[in-house]
């Protein structure tokens, strides 16, 4: 073997310029691929993130009913040994409660339709870390505080600020009127533009008096460990709670439109990927019948004085595995620190751009994830149409005329 | 010993629909340490009738027996292995591994064989300084004369300790001095080993050394001359 391997090496060598260019070949596929995966894991990470972590969190459970009629009619009490079951399966850290409705928000000069959330102050940091969020004024100073957060959009339309006073008007619980004036303490920036735009928190308890829907929720969100273990959580939960009272979703269940918006985006990557690894694929192949051809009469003569076709055969897959190494190692060890540097410094849209990345929800920033899944697939890619591609020539050595390839 | 029996021996090929008849019931025999030379002109069938010596191309009809085996009747892989222990080869064009320098050429004959390193050495180092090229031993093909290449091909022939070594035209591509200094090397060897050489060959010179020559025309023996 350590015969056949330095012949490899040294054939490939033979028209250095050849190797080298088909080398560079697989270094900026795969260079380009890994960037791009990178960026593109990064960006859906961000958007989920931007709704997972900052709002839906990755599991809910509703009343059965509620995501489909989301009406304060479809609520359920929350009662302790709810909470005390949900936190006993495995994974979840914590069961957080919440009211949200809609109502209309006023500040007199200017009206909107709005999102209002009742959190729990104190269980909401450990998911939503909404005090992280707080681009002026304070955080809820505990459960009975009356005042409200105000996303910096909707404060910035309703043209208000920590101090002034903002009046909420809805429906409340079987039909009550809802109504009530409350005391901006701060404003919050959500990542999510679209949450950015009409949210509004308040404490729970002042949201349940609020829609008088006292110890009512419409949602408990799951705080959990490990978000790979959603479906095994999911599972559990459906064997521990009654289907008939209750729903339980997951953040892809409750955000269809961004998992479609990913989906689409990533198949979009996906063809790009496949139209670039064609190119270099034919590239490649086209290489190697340069190289069969130009070596056929040695082949014929290494044939002739003894050596096997299979080993001949053998010899040729080396030099493309060895081609197919050197180009995927480079590749990868030159697209690290682009990655490193693009995780670190994020790209943030400045102007139209951005304005279109926010018209579709999205936050303007496109920031890059190390992911080894990336790099392994995109390689694992790379050597699959090195094999492929080495089944030309290999073929071609199985079925040699010695006596032709002698003439030729 | 009769190293090589052949009996009645056709080869027809098609050449844009032409048949030609390339080798025409030839019967010859060669014996162990010959020193022989198939001549004749361009056409004649020497090298058809060296490639189907060699197992290379197949004969129309006829045998060739090669100590006691039928070339023609061993499947692909089985006649790679027959070249590989009983055939010694010399091309016109020396074709050497270019990647391989003279040492590791001779080398890789014994390498396919398993034998061992010491043993490869030994024959190696052996060889090449039967053929003059001792001190060259480490330089690739592209490093050596014509004539040193073709001498690391007749090393590399007889790396294997083969039955019979088959040169196709091996001085075509050698001027005299070259040639010369080839020809009293295949005739050392052959004497000290005892190996028989078959050319295919219309040089004189090769035809003035050889001890036996067998004239073909149309693809017959028009004559077989021992010295």
């Amino acid at each position: 073997m350590k015969e056949y391997l330095k012949i490899a090496w040294r054939n490939i060598w033979r028209n250095k310029r050849r190797t080298l260019i088909t080398i560079a070949s697989v270094f900026f596929a795969l260079w380009l691929a890994l960037i791009m995966r990178a960026m593109q894991t990064g960006s859906y990470k961000h958007m989920a993130n931007g709704i997972v972590e900052a709002f839906t969190g990755s599991i809910q459970i509703h009343h059965k009913g509620y995501w489909n009629d989301q009406t304060l009619d479809n609520t359920f009490e929350f009662l302790p040994e709810i909470a005390t079951k949900v936190e006993s399966v495995d994974n979840i850290k914590s069961a957080i409660p919440r009211l949200e409705s809609f109502a209309l928000a006023s500040t007199g000069e200017q009206t909107k339709g709005i999102l209002v959330v009742g959190i729990d102050p104190v269980k909401e940091l450990d998911l939503t870390h909404p005090d992280r969020k707080l681009v002026e004024g304070e955080y809820f100073s505990g459960a009975s505080s009356n005042g409200v957060l105000v996303s910096s959009k909707l404060a910035g339309f309703l043209r208000l600020s920590v101090g002034d006073t903002l009046t909420l008007l809805s429906t409340g619980y079987h039909g009550a009127s809802a109504a009530g004036i409350f005391p901006v303490i701060g404003i919050v920036k959500m990542p999510n533009p679209e949450l950015n735009r009409r949210i509004v928190f308040l404490t729970l308890t002042t949201a349940q008096e609020l829609y008088a829907a006292y110890n009512m929720l419409t949602s408990l969100v799951l705080n959990i460990e490990d978000t790979d273990q959603l479906v095994k959580i999911k599972k559990d939960l459906t064997a521990l709670l009654d289907d008939e009272i209750y729903e339980i979703m997951d953040w892809k269940e409750m955000n269809p439109e961004l998992v479609q918006q990913i989906q689409s985006d990533e198949y979009g990557g996906y063809i790009m990927l496949a139209m670039l690894y064609l190119i270099v694929g034919f590239g490649v192949l086209g290489t190697l019948i340069m190289m069969t051809t130009e070596r056929r009469k040695e082949f014929g003569v290494m044939i002739a004085i003894g050596m096997q076709k299979k080993k001949l055969g053998l010899i040729l897959s080396i030099e493309m595995l060895f081609m197919a190494i050197v180009g995927v190692a480079a590749g990868v060890i030159g697209s690290l620190p682009v990655i490193g540097y693009l995780v670190n410094n994020p790209i943030q849209i400045q102007g139209e751009g951005a304005e279109l990345f926010e018209s579709y929800g999205f936050d303007p920033i496109m920031p890059a994830e190390f992911d080894l899944t990336y790099f392994i697939s995109q390689s694992v890619v790379v050597l699959v149409i090195f094999v492929l591609a080495t089944i030309y020539p290999v073929r071609s050595v199985l079925k040699l005329n010695e006596i032709k390839a002698l003439r030729s | 010993m009769k190293v090589i029996d052949i009996k009645n021996l056709h080869k027809t090929y098609y050449e844009s629909e032409h048949e030609v008849h390339a080798v025409q019931g030839i019967n010859l025999t060669f014996e162990e340490g010959e020193f022989a030379a198939i001549a004749g002109p361009s056409g004649c069938g020497k090298t058809t009738l060296l490639n189907m010596l060699g197992g290379l191309d197949d004969p129309s009809s006829g045998e060739i027996n090669i100590g006691g085996t039928d070339v023609s009747s061993l499947k692909s892989s089985q006649r790679i292995n027959f070249r590989l222990n009983n055939i010694g080869f010399v091309f016109q064009a020396y074709n050497l591994i270019p990647v391989l320098t003279a040492k590791e050429n001779v080398e890789f004959i014994m390498h396919l064989q398993g034998k061992s390193k010491i043993e490869r050495d030994a024959r190696t180092k052996e060889l090449l300084e039967a053929v003059g090229l001792g001190d060259r031993m480490n330089s690739r093909p592209s490093k050596l004369s014509g004539g040193q290449q073709q001498r690391v091909a007749v090393a590399r022939a007889l790396a294997s300790k083969p039955k019979f070594v088959l040169a196709d035209e091996p001085t075509a591509n050698l001027d005299s001095k070259a040639t010369e200094n080839l020809l009293d090397i295949m005739e050392k060897l052959n004497r000290e080993e005892k190996i028989t050489f078959i050319f295919a060959t219309h040089d004189a010179r090769v035809m003035k050394k050889a001890r036996r020559v067998v004239y073909l025309e149309d693809g017959k023996v028009l004559r077989d001359e021992v010295k």
